[in-house]
């Protein structure tokens, strides 16, 4: 079991990207894009150089073009995107669609694959849920033989960048009732396909989803992500991984927001002391602080052991995202609540970490969801 | 690594050997536990004869220097030897503020006399003691305290009050906190002093707690003598102490919201009471609000863990002991309530075999006390928002 600090490698990653978000990718990059209603929701620009520092490739095999830092390597380039907001599709590419191809992908759909992803050149994006709460199990989008391939019909909503994604990642029933784990398969599918129906949906967080119809779409043998029917297993791992990568973000998110609060208590002044001088709210600081202190141990343990292959390593990675999701509602409404009328306004950017925080719980299971989720892991 | 791996197949060896099968089962009664001590009563052969053999390895204190009888592991081979005991569910061979609080202190800021005097009868369990902190008039305010040291050559002379001395009625020695300049500023004018509880002048009286329990006592300081050699640092310095044993004390209190080895979770416990459905507790609002103490215990756990790791890598927050007081505390009195909500009626017996004499309703009522001992939660609240987030 290794020390709960990170390695030298770590470290460096983490001084990179958190230098890279602030100068690259600032809160204010999200704010224009939001603003001038950008077709695409992110800068390809910046997405170039997000792969010359390495960071999309973090997750792929060297041997594949990546960088291969693993997944606490990964949670250093997220949690520095949580504090500054940084719109890309590193999480729907980099981390999830990736994870996916790992897990459930043959040596050619990954080689062929990956070195393109991490070259910059192939977004991907997980179309995994039906219903507005996150229920990965409940798959009614059916997936039938006809010849040598198959077919495909139904639909996916909250499809991270998928109006964007060369290639969608689908969860399919090949047999089985509604909410049965087997008889789910995984598949490659293009975006650009016929019977693909992709509609962008815009979100609270100015961030981008999408809602996925298939119709009759075509899928050939080949782009069979593992199994037919036996996929439920990689797709939970790389809902693992996914979800160990939110929690990162919820934490820098919530860092940030505490921080910038606590310097605006220090700045603001009323009855003439500054807002810092009350102890009503120097209490509630210091409890926030306390849980802070608790979501940093829950990620980077949750991070290690799905980097060491820890046979705990669901039940950690739905402690870290239960307990980040939490302690990220409180530190953004308190955030909100501690800047008084400012905070309510749109010209100030605290408001803009609480709308991606609700985003980012609701992505692939919120604290209910995995707090049900870790008490199952713990026999209860 | 070999070298550790050879000393874990040793200790595994000789627990193995030494460890008495009683002493490997849960402790459920305050007899269990073994505080040592002149006037101590050991509820059984193998309490005693457990603690002796610890004691000769000097594993009461395994990482005081052998010198003075402790039994000079590395931080590694302490960390083995925790685990090993762990393994086999051992009971802590000894139970002593003198292992925990004065004992560290005396090593690290006490004379050579007074490490050679007071060492070894703490590693061995022959004297307890006791912490004469908190006065009526200083609570919180600790540093306001007035008990009055008066100057006379060799020796001083005590009176004063103090109040909430973990077993004061049962202690050999005093480890205790005395004004020596009452016309310093407050925290400059305050020496920390030790003294046998049997000197003339030193009397007890327990007070009874809502739990029934009287763990605390106020104790009586009247024209005590007190041998200048039995100051621990330097006169007036006493505070820099103080404060190093609160740490001390904090992280201790702190380390009551984990669940120790040997102990059953709450969650096992939820389990044996309500039965499982479907594989979930059957009780829906119960698992859910377990569920939520659950995760913040286990991310409470793994930052504990964090916090030392960071500490032994050169780096972390100074004063994350007044938040592992704060959360742990909490956490713990959540638990208790939890532990009520879930026994129903027989959780708020009082008295009777029946329901173990009452012990699930007078632990909620003792854990209440977590939260006011060694610094109240408002008080590290206090000191995080200053010393760490500079709120003021």
């Amino acid at each position: 079991m290794s020390a709960l600090v990170l390695n030298e490698e770590q470290q460096m990653l983490k001084d990179a990207a958190k230098r890279f978000m602030y100068e690259s990718a600032p809160v204010s990059q999200l704010r224009a894009l939001r603003d001038s209603e950008d077709a695409t929701g992110f800068s390809r620009e910046l997405w170039q150089g997000m792969v010359e520092m390495g960071f999309v490739g973090t997750l792929i095999p060297e041997a594949l073009g990546g960088s291969q830092f693993g997944y606490l390597g990964m949670g250093q380039v997220s949690e520095q995107a949580g504090r500054n907001l940084s719109a890309s599709p590193l999480l729907s590419t980099a981390v999830g669609g990736v994870a996916a191809l790992l897990l459930a992908g043959s040596n050619d759909q990954q080689h062929a694959l990956l070195p393109k992803v991490a070259a910059g050149e192939l977004l991907l994006s997980l179309a995994v849920d039906e219903t507005p709460r996150h229920n990965p199990s409940q798959v009614s989008t059916r997936l039938e033989s006809k010849g040598d391939g198959f077919v495909l019909n139904g639909r996916k909503q909250f499809v991270i960048d998928g109006h964007v994604a060369d290639k969608l990642i689908v969860s399919a029933r090949s047999s089985g009732a509604d909410s049965e784990r087997d008889g789910i398969s995984l598949l490659l599918v293009d975006r650009t396909a016929a019977g693909v129906k992709v509609e962008r949906v815009s979100m609270a967080d100015s961030r981008n989803a999408a809602l996925v119809t298939f119709t009759d779409v075509a899928v050939a043998a080949s782009d069979l992500l593992g199994e037919a029917g036996k996929g439920f297993d990689a797709l939970e791992l790389t809902l693992d991984v996914v979800n160990g990568q939110l929690a990162a973000e919820l934490l820098g998110l919530s860092l940030e927001a505490f921080e910038r609060t606590v310097a605006y208590l220090q700045e603001r002044k009323q009855f003439g002391v500054t807002l810092s001088s009350f102890q009503g709210l120097q209490h509630r600081c210091a409890h926030l602080f306390s849980e802070l202190e608790l979501i940093k141990s829950v990620v980077l343990k949750a991070l290690m052991a799905l980097d060491e292959g820890d046979e705990d390593a669901s039940m950690l990675v739905s402690l870290a995202k239960a307990k980040a999701s939490e302690v990220a509602e409180l530190a953004t409404n308190e955030a909100v609540q501690m800047h008084g009328g400012m905070g309510m306004t749109d010209e100030f950017d605290i408001g803009l970490f609480m709308k991606r925080a609700r985003c980012v719980q609701a992505l692939f299971g919120d604290f209910r969801y995995h707090a049900n989720r870790f008490a199952l892991l713990r026999g209860y | 690594m070999a070298d550790l791996d050879a000393f874990r197949q040793q200790t595994r060896a000789w627990l193995d050997e030494n460890c008495p099968l009683s002493m490997r089962k849960p402790m459920t009664k305050e007899s269990d536990q073994c505080w040592g001590g002149r006037n101590f009563t050991f509820a059984s052969e193998d309490q005693k004869l457990w603690l002796d053999r610890m004691a000769a390895k000097g594993w009461t204190a395994p990482d005081w220097p052998t010198e003075y009888g402790g039994g000079g592991l590395s931080q590694e081979e302490h960390k083995v030897l925790r685990e090993e005991l762990a393994r086999i569910s051992a009971r802590p061979a000894l139970s002593s503020f003198g292992v925990w609080m004065i004992g560290p202190a005396i090593l690290k800021f006490g004379s050579e006399e007074l490490k050679r005097q007071h060492l070894p009868p703490i590693v061995r369990g022959e004297i307890r003691w006791c912490q004469g902190y908190s006065e009526p008039g200083a609570g919180s305010d600790l540093a306001g305290l007035q008990s009055r040291a008066v100057d006379e050559g060799d020796h001083f002379i005590v009176n004063g009050q103090k109040v909430w001395t973990s077993y004061a009625d049962k202690a050999d020695w005093m480890f205790c906190l005395v004004r020596t300049n009452p016309d310093a500023k407050k925290q400059l004018g305050i020496s920390l002093v030790l003294f046998d509880m049997t000197t003339p002048g030193v009397s007890t009286k327990p007070i009874k707690l809502i739990s029934g329990s009287s763990p605390f006592c106020e104790t009586f300081l009247d024209n005590v003598r007190v041998e200048k050699s039995q100051v621990v640092g330097e006169i007036n310095a006493g505070w820099t102490i103080a404060k190093y044993l609160l740490t001390h004390e904090r992280e201790m209190i702190g380390g009551m919201g984990r669940t120790a080895s040997g102990q059953k979770t709450l969650a096992q416990i939820a389990v044996e009471c309500i039965g499982l459905d479907g594989g979930k507790l059957a009780d829906d609002m119960l698992r859910g609000e377990i569920a939520h103490w659950d995760l913040d215990a286990k991310a409470f756990e793994l930052t504990a863990e964090r916090v030392v790791d960071e500490a032994k890598a050169g780096q972390g927050v100074g004063a994350a002991s007044a938040m592992l007081k704060y959360y742990g505390t909490e956490l713990n009195k959540r638990r208790q309530e939890l532990l009520v909500a879930l026994h129903g009626s027989d959780g708020l017996v009082w008295e009777g075999e029946a329901h173990r004499e009452g012990a699930i309703a007078r632990n909620w009522l003792r854990s209440k006390g977590n939260s006011i001992e060694g610094g109240t939660s408002e008080v590290q609240l206090n000191v995080i928002s200053r010393n760490i987030l500079g709120l003021q």
